[in-house]
């Protein structure tokens, strides 16, 4: 009984969050300048990786927390190195 | 879609509503991120989801493999501290670079509305140079108008 509340609970979670990256890559795609998309790819990639914590929560597997570990340094490398380009015009100077 | 780990009916609940706020939470930031108007106020609603949302669902997952490994399981809190200190100084850079073009874009403008002004000036100048010109040379060609008469030369 608990387990199908639970089952049921992080299925719901699962949506929310898929819905929350449906809103993010409307705003990518709509998004009017190049600052907008990248904002929008950010919180894409953060959604994406509390939605793979969910997943590790699901299977009892701690292989995804590596995984969400990967994501999120992959993230913030690309996020800083894109808002160096949008403000310099090239990222290794 | 019936997956969940076998926990004790304590920790089930406790997952499943940490779980769900997080995943509110993190809903609540990308509506944000889509309905608001302007890029400085868009920079702001998913950090809710980096930060509480974030937090709540690595809360969720430390009591599931603590219930299940049957030890404290804190490597979770790994991710929220990396999270935490890396989001701030990403934002903070695309906050400054967005500020940035944006003020290059303000001057551009500001300097071709100035181009345009001196352009039109000189324009109204050189016609203002031609009217007067062809004002004198009608004078000049006027018949019995003789120049040198009328400064008194022979």
């Amino acid at each position: 009984m608990t387990r199908e509340v639970l089952a049921i609970a992080l299925f719901v979670a699962q949506a929310m969050l898929a819905l929350a990256l449906c809103l993010c890559v409307y705003r990518l795609i709509r998004g009017p300048r190049a600052q907008d998309r990248v904002t929008a790819i950010d919180s894409l990639y953060m959604n994406a990786l509390l939605s793979i914590v969910l997943v590790g929560i699901r299977t009892g597997s701690e292989l995804y927390f590596e995984a969400a570990l990967v994501i999120a340094l992959a993230g913030f490398t690309s996020t800083s190195a894109v808002a160096k380009f949008l403000m310099r015009g090239e990222v290794i100077e | 879609m019936n997956l969940a780990p076998d926990l004790p009916p304590i920790a089930a609940l406790a997952v499943a509503v940490l779980a769900l706020a997080g995943a509110a939470v993190a809903l609540t930031g990308a509506i944000g991120l889509l309905r608001f108007k302007t890029f400085y106020d868009r920079v702001h609603p998913p950090t809710l989801s980096t930060s509480l949302g974030l937090f709540c669902i690595v809360l969720a997952s430390i009591v599931t493999f603590s219930v299940l490994g049957t030890r404290l399981a804190i490597h979770e809190l790994l991710l929220f501290f990396f999270v935490t200190m890396t989001l701030p100084v990403s934002m903070m850079l695309l906050a400054r670079a967005a500020l940035f073009r944006d003020r290059v874009e303000a001057f551009d403008k500001e300097l071709a509305a100035e181009v345009r002004a001196a352009a039109q000036q000189e324009a109204a100048d050189l016609a203002a140079a031609q009217a007067e010109a062809a004002a004198l040379a009608a004078v000049d060609e006027r018949p019995g108008h003789d120049e040198d008469a009328a400064y008194g030369r022979d």
